[in-house]
């Protein structure tokens, strides 16, 4: 091989590692020079979902009607429940390079983390110049307001204790939705006897059955002392962490067996398709009935609060905040006046099959079971759910380590002493 | 001459500097931060770069699921390294006969390979699902009690030590079955390598001196197999050690961890529980873990490279 030959290929390779080092860099190129970065908007969200997706662009192109001069770019993270988008939007914090905004959860969870990290801008001020302090319940700014500072926007508003359950089975066999853990055990042994799971369960993310758990516990020990555990002014080895998790234990004993293997989706077809009685999920599966199984509110699907649970609302609201270390402020706060107006919200929420937070909002827009969770929300003590946001990521990670153990020994007192020292570990709230 | 040789040094030299550079910091630069990391107390969002010592290792050590982290491990390695090895020498031994439509079945076999694992893992979900998936065959054939599959939380034998239960955990054997139909194509493409090496006046000098098939297999062909097999061993332990994507498609954690791996503690303690420092002590300790597999085998092929 000649020398030129070789000087040519020596030069080649170097030029193609180049190209290859500036590909691999050009996202966070492009978004800090002043030109485009001014111009560009980051949202960062786990919402890739079919409704959810469409519900974000319909908000970006109302955000793009009002404020001409930005362009969005969706930066969704699919997967895992939004667990793969936290670890991508914790490496982005980290390395102090974050999106415009991002989706969190209302509550002590990340939103709480970040805030004490130093990482989030307060929003009193967008607060008071939007008039935004009478458009929300003040309950529902007090899980986003730490140390007197408020540091997100609701854009919708899910329900995380709902019982769904099968019309057709329960008038069958002349069962009413159980207010009670004594009603629900006598109707899963009905069921039972006619040989229906009586509650369909999916565990494949390990959060659903801790989803479960926490519903149980709020409707055995009640929204105070469910506060106080939340809060750390409480005993995870107390006498009502125990009960609720014998009752849980107990109604492990009424599902499928195979739920290690079921996404949440397929727990709601078994109650859809008659083969399961009952299913404890979000209300996010209610966009699962009415879209893709194309079943009617109240016929195809029923709803009530789970059991022990009426007049508590357990909160699980997507919020967007300020990162302290974005390159725009402007314009996030004014991405985050079109998300947090009532127009923003009633193009947004119909479509994602949430509802808007907001007091305003008109219940006209939304479906018969929307409709009822909005007079719920306005009515009742709001409470946040363990898994989805209310407590920070250590807790959370611990209490979902602990409850694979507990899904399959069903050791109650070991459940809850490793609470209590994941409490210990990582201190609540 | 002199010339040539300096311009060839200079020319190397400047392909590889980027490269090293590059490997320089990405892979021993963030090794040698990971291991610090382990060792401060940064286990939530706000970074701590407080001394910690061992404790993070002590905490991580104490936890039931890293004790059965490393069961896991340990099992799905050998069961995995095991049945590659034996499938893929029996699919090139039968292979190698001068079968018509020979590059067919080689292209079939490999083919798996080229899945990726979380697709695997999600079709074999599927397929070993209780409920649905080759139980309904099963049950069809009058098996009444067919397997649970990955679901299943048996540990046999089931001896007790630390706080886990030792032994092999029946769920993790699914896995396996999916992980070895993925990579016994690539054992077998290793030793169907090293069976064409194998002169063939070799073999016709045993069959003269009368061995059989059986004899010719064992005492003459099987002892040429050694390098191929330290190869497959070693690019299939790596390839086993961190299993990520199937696991996680697959099964997730399962219940009582019988299906959980180091790699996927790793992610979660991590990225959702923000416990950075717990996250990089369960990545110092497998990176440990694979140096002690790997090291050995450089040692052995720089000091044959010496002797060569």
């Amino acid at each position: 091989m000649s020398i030129k030959k070789r000087a040519g290929m020596a030069l080649a390779s170097v030029l193609a590692l180049g190209t290859i080092a500036a590909c691999g860099t050009q996202p966070s190129t492009t978004s800090s020079s002043p030109a485009n970065g001014s111009k560009q908007l980051q949202i960062f969200s786990w919402w890739t979902g079919v409704a959810s997706s469409k519900a974000l662009a319909a908000l970006n192109t109302q955000f793009v009607k009002e404020y001409p001069q930005f362009k969005v770019i969706n930066e969704a993270v699919a997967g895992g429940a939004g667990s793969n988008a936290k670890a991508v939007l914790a490496s982005r914090m980290e390395a102090g390079n974050p999106p415009s905004t991002f989706q969190v959860h209302a509550g002590h969870g990340q939103l709480y983390s970040w805030v004490q990290a130093g990482d989030m801008s307060s929003l009193n001020a967008l607060y008071r110049q939007q008039g935004w302090y009478h458009d929300y319940p003040q309950s529902l700014l007090n899980l986003l307001t730490f140390h007197g500072k408020i540091y997100a926007v609701p854009v919708d508003m899910q329900r995380g204790n709902v019982l769904w359950y099968n019309p057709t089975l329960f008038h069958r066999y002349h069962l009413t939705p159980p207010r009670t853990f004594t009603q629900f055990f006598q109707d899963a042994q009905v069921l039972k006897s006619h040989g229906i799971t009586p509650l369909a369960l999916a565990n494949h993310g390990n959060w659903e059955a801790t989803l479960l758990w926490s519903d149980v516990l709020l409707g055995t020990v009640g929204p105070t002392q469910y506060d106080a555990l939340l809060a750390g002014h409480a005993s995870w080895t107390s006498p009502g962490v125990v009960q609720a998790t014998q009752t849980f234990t107990r109604m492990l004993k009424y599902a499928n067996t195979d739920y290690t293997a079921l996404h949440w989706q397929q727990a709601d077809q078994l109650v859809a398709q008659g083969k399961a009685g009952m299913n404890v999920m979000g209300d996010w599966a209610q966009g699962y009935f009415t879209t893709d199984l194309h079943l009617t509110p109240g016929t195809g699907f029923g709803w009530a609060p789970t059991p022990g649970t009426q007049g508590t609302f357990a909160v699980v609201s997507d919020v967007f905040g300020l990162p302290s270390h974005v390159k725009n402020k402007t314009a996030t706060l004014d991405y985050l006046k079109v998300l947090g107006s009532a127009k923003g919200q009633a193009i947004f929420n119909p479509l994602k099959g949430t509802f808007s937070p907001r007091l305003d909002a008109n219940p006209k827009a939304y479906d018969a079971y929307s409709r009822s969770a909005m007079q719920s929300y306005k009515r009742d003590k709001l409470v946040l759910v363990i898994g989805q946001g209310a407590v920070n990521p250590g807790f959370t990670n611990a209490v979902n380590n602990a409850m694979e153990i507990l899904v399959s020994n069903h050791n109650v007192s070991q459940f809850v002493h490793s609470l209590a020292s994941a409490a210990q570990a990582n201190p609540l709230p | 001459m002199k010339r040539r040789i300096s311009w060839d040094h200079w020319s190397a030299v400047l392909v590889l500097v980027p490269s090293l550079a590059a490997l320089g910091v990405f892979v021993y630069g963030f090794i040698v931060w990971t291991g610090y990391l382990s060792l401060t107390d940064w286990n939530s969002y706000i970074p701590n770069f407080h001394w910690a010592g061992l404790r993070n290792y002590v905490a991580v050590f104490e936890t039931f699921r890293f004790q059965s982290d490393i069961r896991n491990l340990i099992v799905f390695t050998a069961l995995f390294i095991l049945g590659c090895l034996v499938l893929g020498l029996f699919l090139a031994v039968l292979i190698d006969q001068k079968i018509r439509a020979e590059s067919l079945f080689r292209s079939i076999f490999i083919f798996p390979m080229a899945i990726s694992f979380v697709a695997t893992g999600v079709i074999w979900s599927w397929l070993l699902n209780p409920q649905t998936g080759v139980n309904l065959i099963l049950r069809a054939l009058g098996d009444t009690h067919p397997p649970q599959w990955f679901l299943s939380t048996a540990i046999v034998p089931s001896i007790p030590l630390g706080l886990i239960q030792v032994g092999i955990p029946l769920a993790l054997v699914a896995v396996t079955l999916a992980a070895i139909w993925q990579m016994s194509g690539f054992a077998m493409a290793i030793y169907l390598a090293g069976l064409r090496a194998i002169p063939d006046e070799m073999k016709e000098a045993a069959r003269i001196d009368g061995a059989g098939a059986w004899r010719l297999f064992w005492s003459v062909i099987f002892p040429q197999l050694k390098s191929s097999t330290v190869t497959a061993v070693i690019i299939l332990s790596a390839a086993s050690l961190k299993v990520f994507g199937l696991i996680y498609a697959m099964t997730g954690p399962g219940q009582d961890f019988t299906t959980d791996m180091p790699t996927l503690n790793m992610f979660q303690t991590t990225f959702q529980g923000s416990q950075f420092a717990d996250g990089a002590a369960i990545a110092t300790i497998l990176f440990l873990i694979m140096a002690a597999f790997s090291i050995p085998y450089l040692i052995t092929v720089l000091r044959r490279e010496e002797e060569a």
